[in-house]
């Protein structure tokens, strides 16, 4: 069996085949491949019988179910207000510069993707990203090429 | 504090492994005590809107006999509000107690935790103090909690929003009437608190209504968590007594330059200095779910209002018209008198269109737009042209 209908299989197993349990389904295919591929998709809608349409429909409503490719940690800074006053475009080029790619872009190894995202609620502790799950703050340049760095190196 | 004008509080963080104990008496009571206590107190929805939760709880509990849910909406998205993620980090069993008290109230038999997901770090440990409540409380209520994960919308904070999000469907807001009292999760009767508004009602229930019926003012009762940010020097998560005015609040967090305060998050109301002494926190004047925004004077206000349209443009569902186009329309709009293609009256133009979409958008995203709006424009127009 390919290996994404056997994930989609195990994840339908585990959370069952209703439509309630669609969104689940999906940030399971998101959490082990970073975002949904139209295989993975047409996958859902036959193991759940519902139409590709309305999987995809659904898939792109929500900002963390991507439907582009993307490495395996997605860098995501906050762009909401009090994040741009306190910075965010110094952090987004200081990433920029460390990963040589530009926001909205993906490393060719595929190991980062930058993307830009609304308030995450650390606006007391701006500017903030998350790389993947977990949240950064009160972030410098220098602090966020230390960070990217170690992902670099040691992930 | 540096002054005493604002009174501070600790009800909402304070520990209190005694909350099996609270449960026990809490239940000896009949639902109808418990109703009252909650209506007497005052307490009113603290993610927002401000509606009563006593009457929340007790028009479903009213429902004809079936299935009914106790929602916890821990959709936390309003930009500058980050109270509750810090609720759910260091008291959860509180908002797992105020779920209780309205199962048992309502007679639900299923609760959910909507979680954003931005907030998925704090999942595992969530889960894991979810397993020890159930096993603290299972003699004494039949009722269980499951935790359902967001995936980055805003709109879905809304309450049908949210209701279409767990059903797994695209988080489109519905019509109302009905109601989330008549119809909410799986069209069955269900109360949706936000996080804090949970642990409030537990403390009443613990305290009784007294305690937080004194505190605040006639039309705002009790104390609430406020998320302060922006140009502070102390920016954080503060419970303050409800009903300040903003001058008070200006001398305590601002930096001495504050020109503008935004009050309830982009899709709040910005009050300029001039008015900092006549406007009261609260539900008489200016209503927030905790977010509190300072900017000082060197900011310019066209780029709060540039970032704030943005936001709404893209978190707007699609769904109707007035709030798909009329944001991108607001956008351009402001864009367009910033350049001088368009001349300053085009202004009132826009101020007319937030106004329709007030009027005519399906929820409260698309009709809170013009709170902004209209405060930003209204206050800083000249900041918009030049």
């Amino acid at each position: 069996m390919p290996e994404v209908q056997e994930l989609v299989k195990n994840l339908a197993d585990k959370y069952g085949r209703k439509r309630e349990n669609l969104l689940h389904i999906l940030q399971g295919i998101v959490e082990k491949e970073r975002y949904l591929s139209d295989e993975a998709l047409t996958e859902v809608a036959r193991e759940l019988d519902l139409s590709a349409a309305q999987v995809y429909g659904t898939a792109t409503f929500y900002t963390f179910l991507d439907t582009e490719p993307r490495g395996k940690y997605v860098i995501r800074v906050c762009r909401t207000i009090t994040c741009d006053m306190k910075g965010k475009n110094q952090i987004i080029q200081a990433i920029e510069e460390t990963l040589k790619i530009k926001l909205g872009e993906t490393t060719p190894n595929r190991k980062f993707t930058l993307l830009e995202t609304n308030c995450m609620g650390w606006c007391h502790e701006a500017p903030a990203m998350l790389i993947n799950d977990q949240a950064y703050t009160n972030l410098t340049p220098e602090m966020v090429i230390e960070v990217i760095t170690d992902y670099v190196k040691n992930k | 504090m540096a002054t005493d004008k604002l009174k501070r509080l600790d009800l909402i963080f304070q520990e209190d492994p005694e909350y099996r104990h609270v449960l026990e008496r809490t239940f000896s009571k009949s639902n109808e005590e418990i109703i009252n206590d909650i209506l007497e107190s005052g307490l009113k929805g603290r993610g927002g809107a401000g509606f009563p939760t006593g009457l929340k709880w007790k028009f479903t509990g009213e429902q004809p006999a079936g299935e009914r849910f106790v929602i916890c909406n821990a959709d936390e998205g309003e930009p500058g509000t980050f109270k509750d993620r810090e609720i759910l980090f260091k008291v959860p069993y509180k908002v797992f107690s105020g779920m209780a008290v309205c199962a048992r109230v309502i007679g639900a038999k299923e609760g959910y935790i909507y979680l954003r997901g931005e907030y998925r770090f704090l999942l595992s440990q969530l889960q894991k103090e979810l397993d020890k409540f159930h096993k603290d409380i299972k003699d004494l209520i039949d009722f269980r909690i499951f935790i359902k994960m967001g995936a980055g919308a805003y709109i879905c904070g809304e309450e049908s929003a949210l209701f279409e999000s767990m059903e797994g469907n695209r988080g489109e807001p519905r019509n109302k009437p009905p109601y989330p009292t008549v119809a909410g999760f799986r069209n069955r009767p269900t109360v949706i608190n936000n996080v804090e508004t949970l642990v409030y009602a537990y403390i009443i229930s613990k305290f009784g209504p007294i305690t937080f019926k004194y505190l605040g003012t006639s039309d705002s009762r009790g104390s609430k968590v406020f998320s302060i940010s922006g140009d502070t020097p102390i920016p954080g998560i503060y419970e303050l007594e409800l009903g300040m005015s903003l001058d008070h609040f200006v001398e305590e967090f601002g930096d001495g330059d504050t020109k503008a305060v935004q009050v309830g998050g982009a899709s709040g109301f910005c009050v300029p200095r001039k008015k900092f002494r006549e406007t009261i926190i609260g539900f008489e004047g200016v209503p927030t779910g905790g977010s509190m925004k300072v900017f000082n004077s060197s900011r310019s206000m066209y780029n709060v209002l540039h970032n704030y349209l943005e936001f709404f443009e893209e978190e707007s569902c699609g769904q109707c018209t007035p709030c798909r186009v009329g944001c991108q329309q607001l956008i351009r709009g402001i864009e367009a008198v910033k350049k001088g293609e368009k001349k300053a009256g085009y202004l009132d133009q826009l101020l007319k269109l937030s106004e329709t979409m007030k009027i005519a958008a399906k929820c409260g995203l698309g009709q809170s737009v013009a709170n902004s709006f209209s405060s930003i424009v209204g206050n800083f127009r000249e900041e918009m042209i030049y």
